[in-house]
């Protein structure tokens, strides 16, 4: 079972790094872009079969070390 | 005084951060990050600065969880003294001994330099070789020092006179300009700026010792 990990900055943490990105898209001529907003993903490859003790499992591992809850927020997609 | 020193895997600054200790006149033990205990007596930690793990998912993310912090953690709960010094604030943030976190530089930019911190609270046994308001020169060296904590965490700090340090100048956009927060008890220290690196006046000033002469008063010489 695999488990993919959404983890962005919290809505009102400014994103320097996006920021940037927007910036550069500007200088290419995409005018259109209001605002740019990077996070990661990150990819688990699981044992286990129980769809939703694996969500569990997987919110447990966001809250200890795949997100810093201070600043972050998260979801997670079982597939 | 007795120190322990931690060393992780991508530590740079941990000889450093030993050798201002003992010239303070502390008795200095070097920890290793796969240890599990602290050495017998110890009355503070040292979590030095460096790119422990590489920085890798987060700054300080993966040496929090390492054997070790688990005995610092004990350590502060016991109402042990804990120091960490940029990677070490970084540490003590994702354990979640000290509040508020870390994020990338405002400017994107790495920045090293010596800059002018303001010593915004003199009621710490790591501040009390200053006054409120003093200045003192020591340098950063870090890409995410941008210090970030919601306005709750903030008006807790500002209330309980937890903010140590704060930068003169906008050195990376942290909230308010703090460089450096105190834990609930005045115990725990983490500063972004290195006074290990101003504590020779052979080697670009002796503004930090204050800070390691402070403690040393605080805590009888080992």
């Amino acid at each position: 079972m695999k488990a993919r990990v959404h983890v962005m900055l919290k809505d009102g943490v400014l994103d320097p790094q996006g920021e940037a990105v927007r910036h550069a898209l500007g200088t290419l001529g995409f005018q259109g872009v209001n605002g740019v907003r990077q996070g990661k993903v990150i990819e688990l490859d699981l044992v286990a079969t129980d769809r939703a003790a694996a969500e569990a499992e997987v919110k447990v591992m966001c809250e200890k070390l795949l997100a810093n809850t201070v600043i972050e927020k998260y979801s997670v997609e079982i597939a | 005084m007795k120190a322990a020193i931690i060393t992780f895997p991508g530590s740079n600054c941990d000889r450093d951060l030993a050798v201002a200790f003992e010239q303070a006149g502390a008795k200095v033990a070097r920890v290793w990050h796969k240890d599990h205990d602290l050495p017998e007596g110890t009355d503070i930690v040292g979590v030095p600065g460096g790119f422990s793990y590489g920085d890798y998912l987060r700054c300080g993310a993966i040496a929090a969880q390492s054997p070790i912090m688990q005995a610092v953690r004990k350590h502060v709960e016991k109402g042990g003294y804990a120091l960490g010094i940029c990677n070490g604030f970084q540490i003590l943030t994702e354990t979640g001994l000290l509040p508020g976190a870390l994020m990338r530089n405002a400017g994107l930019k790495f920045v090293c330099k010596t800059v002018t911190l303001k010593v915004a609270t003199s009621d710490s046994d790591f501040t009390r070789g200053w006054n409120a308001g003093d200045v003192a020169n020591i340098p950063v060296a870090h890409h995410d020092g941008n210090y970030t904590i919601d306005a709750d965490g903030l008006a807790r700090l500002k209330d309980e006179d937890r903010i140590a340090f704060t930068y003169r100048e906008d050195v990376n956009g942290a909230t308010e300009g703090i460089a450096g927060v105190l834990s609930a008890n005045r115990r725990v220290l983490g500063m972004m700026p290195h006074p290990e690196r101003a504590a020779d006046a052979r080697l670009g000033g002796t503004d930090g010792s204050v800070l390691f002469r402070s403690l040393a008063g605080a805590l009888a010489l080992a």
